[in-house]
């Protein structure tokens, strides 16, 4: 489903990526973790295409598409999905309107049936039950005055919603305490079809214990240096990266 | 880079692109003053219009106060808005589509005018009416026809031009006519009050409550012309009507003038609702051409517990300078200023209200939006005035703007004169740019990012449009979205 090779990539001319590659298919589950600083953040930008993040080498190929040469909301319509590290602010705008213009513009694209409003209260109503989600937040304004907690479940419930073929969690567990994270994760679990993938970008194991990912891979200073199973993330917790890092002496 | 960066780049360097959709001009016979303004000239209007003598003498006063601030120079310069001087002689004071036409047949009204309001949106003959709105059509200097009068006349409601009014119910108009708004206002309203030609009148009577909404549509087509139009509307006791106007104008490479008064009254219990969609040419991407729209509005709550709201939409001319302000006279009475203005190219606006609270236990409601793109320059300036009687009166003030790029200015001039201690005021503001990460945001949901400011726009405006009457309240977003196009930041 997405093949990352030998990407370089820089962000306001400072190289941060230096030849990532990655192969996800489908079904799996990705965790890609790293100190702070070591390019996590920045994989996931490249990947949904933000302005300002610039590759200047290799290819990511998106289920057979180039996806540099696609524009951020054609990447979306094509099932990519970036869940915030911190979500957005849109303020006065609804979170139903806003989710609807974006449903719409998928089921456009895939010359599928637009839904008017009634219908789309519908669907959002029933996802948001299918992950156990309260639906007081689909009244109001997007991400304004939500907690940490409430931005995170938004994402989630968005990803019911739009049903993305990849998901990139970028850091979906910080901010979060212990009932939330149980919580969020458990959001994320109930979607998961073996027709959609996740990548998972975080700095802690606690979350991948909820997420059960098939590979963990590790980023230092722009590359991946290490990959394995989840037990590699076990050894994170209890060691730390240094270990890990090529341009360290141990 | 990636193409789509490239794009997403030139359009954030490109000064707003001008999308005016209403610039056409319509050819039609016309009839008009000649170039100038002198006393002759006013004498002109009102013989042309058979009016009594006693509105003769008003206007002949009026002008003169404006000749002497003239002479003086006492034209209103503490605006945040600059133009080169204005000759008035410039214009033409007077000019309706010939031959003049009688009201009340739709008949006699020119096909090309029909058209031309069938072209606006606002289809005025019976089959094509958008249900539950009547609809006084302003060209240029006259009014060409006022639909649904029978329906409303079941109702004792009095919708008619101001010039029939003047005919038919002097001892309304001798008793109101600038008794909110007086000709010694300022500047603009002795201009008006000396040479205006028509505009809208308005009586809801006792206990009614107005089963249409009233709207007024002008449209400015002649050139070198200005418009110059009062609009009175006078809701009796424990009555209720809303009412909108909108207007538009051709592109003219020339600064047209558009001066006109509004003035309401509102008795005891009595509730006005008056809504702007305000589209007048606003002028291409260097400043050339557009409308001069300075503009004179104010309510006067003079019954106990009554009510009235302007809500405005301003996305067109080259400079606004408007205020639509209430007086709080009655006892318990509320005021509310709902606006959103925009400014895009080279647009200014000044723009704001004064609530002026005389009566014990008033409230007033100041929620404004203002929106800058392009070189657009956006001024809110309002006051909030409470008498030393005006015990236990409060007023809220909201003023917003949203920045799209970075040439464009904003700015929030709240003034507040507090003589009672007995009250309450306050006052927020707050400043936010249309922001990449929010663009970015919304196209990773989908969003084009076009639609994505789009979404972002309503959002900021969504307090305001909802008070609209639910047709003009699409329009109005439409509107913005067109008036924007080109402009994502």
């Amino acid at each position: 489903m997405l093949e990352i090779n030998n990407l370089h990539a820089q962000v306001g001319g400072t190289p941060i990526l230096q030849g990532v590659t990655l192969s996800i298919k489908e079904g799996e589950t990705h965790a890609l973790m790293g100190p702070n600083g070591s390019g996590k953040s920045t994989l996931a930008y490249i990947l949904a295409g933000k302005p300002g993040y610039e590759v200047t080498q290799g290819t990511i190929s998106f289920d057979g598409d180039d996806l540099v040469k696609l524009a951020p909301e054609e990447r979306a319509r094509k099932g990519l999905f970036l869940s915030f590290q911190h979500p957005i602010e849109i303020p006065g705008v609804r979170l139903d309107h806003f989710l609807r213009a974006g449903y719409n513009e998928l089921m456009k694209s895939k010359e599928a049936e637009e839904l008017d409003p009634l219908q789309f209260d519908r669907l959002i109503r029933t996802r948001a039950k299918s992950i156990d989600m309260d639906t007081n937040l689909i009244k109001r304004s997007v991400n304004e005055g939500f907690s940490g907690g409430e931005r995170k479940r938004n994402e989630v419930l968005q990803m019911a919603v739009l049903e993305p073929r990849l998901r990139i969690l970028d850091e979906i567990d910080s901010g979060l305490d212990v009932d939330a994270l149980r919580e969020v994760s458990e959001g994320i679990n109930q979607l998961g079809t073996s027709h959609s993938s996740t990548l998972v970008v975080t700095h802690y194991e606690r979350i991948l214990t909820y997420l059960n990912p098939d590979f963990v891979h590790i980023l230092i200073n722009g590359k991946i240096v290490h990959s394995g199973d989840k037990t590699l993330a076990k050894e994170i917790e209890a060691h730390g990266y240094d270990w890990l890092n090529p341009e360290q002496d141990s | 880079m990636v193409q789509w960066e490239n794009m997403a780049n030139r359009s954030v360097n490109e000064i707003a692109e001008q999308s005016y959709n209403y610039g056409w001009s319509t050819e039609i016979e016309e009839e008009s003053a000649p170039f100038g303004l002198n006393e002759d000239i006013v004498k002109w209007i009102s013989h042309k219009k058979k009016e009594p003598e006693w509105l003769l003498e008003w206007r002949l006063k009026a002008f003169k106060h404006f000749e002497k601030l003239l002479k003086n120079e006492q034209l209103p310069k503490w605006a945040n808005i600059s133009h080169p001087p204005i000759d008035f002689q410039a214009y033409r004071y007077y000019v309706a589509p010939k031959p003049k036409l009688e009201l009340g047949s739709l008949d006699e009204v020119d096909a090309e005018i029909l058209r031309t309001y069938e072209k606006l949106g606002i289809p005025l003959e019976e089959q094509k009416r958008l249900s539950g709105v009547a609809v006084d059509a302003i060209f240029d200097s006259v009014s060409v026809a006022t639909t649904a009068k029978d329906t409303l006349a079941k109702y004792g409601v009095i919708f008619s031009s101001v010039s029939e009014a003047v005919k038919e119910y002097p001892e309304l108009i001798k008793k109101y006519l600038g008794s909110v708004v007086p000709y010694s206002d300022n500047f603009y309203t002795a201009l008006n009050s000396a040479v205006f030609s028509d505009g809208s009148f308005v009586y809801i009577p006792k206990g009614v409550r107005c089963p249409l909404e009233l709207s007024t549509y002008f449209r400015i087509n002649a050139e070198g012309s200005g418009q110059f139009e009062r609009t009175l509307i006078i809701a009796d006791d424990s009555s209720y009507v809303s009412y909108l106007e909108g207007c538009s104008a051709p592109m003219r490479d020339e600064n047209q003038l558009h001066a006109a008064v509004v003035e309401l009254v509102a008795l005891d219990n009595a509730e006005i609702k008056y809504s702007t969609i305000q589209n007048w040419y606003p002028g291409d991407e260097n400043g050339k051409g557009g409308i001069y729209n300075f503009v004179t509005k104010r309510g006067k709550c003079a019954g106990a517990f009554s009510k009235i709201s302007w809500t405005q939409v301003e996305t067109g001319s080259s400079i606004t300078w408007k205020y639509p302000s209430v007086i709080l006279q009655g006892d318990n009475s509320v005021g509310e200023f709902y606006s959103v203005a925009l400014t895009k190219g080279r647009q200014q606006a000044d723009t704001g209200t004064k609530m002026t609270h005389i009566g014990k236990n008033t409230s007033s409601r100041i929620i404004s939006k203002g929106i800058s793109a392009g070189n657009g320059n956006n001024t809110y300036r309002g006051l909030v005035k409470v008498l030393p009687n005006a015990i236990n009166s409060t007023n809220f003030t909201q003023c917003d703007s949203l920045l799209i790029g970075d040439q464009c200015g904003a700015h929030t001039i709240p003034y507040l004169e507090i003589e009672n201690p007995a009250s309450s005021v306050q006052h927020e503001a707050s400043t936010t740019k249309v922001s990449e990460e929010q663009i970015f945001y919304c196209q990773q949901r989908g969003l084009r990012p076009e639609d994505a400011q789009s979404v972002i726009v309503n959002g900021f405006v969504r307090d305001v449009v909802r008070r609209l009457p639910l047709e003009f309240a699409v329009e109005a977003n439409r509107l913005l979205e067109i008036n924007l196009e080109g402009t994502v930041g």
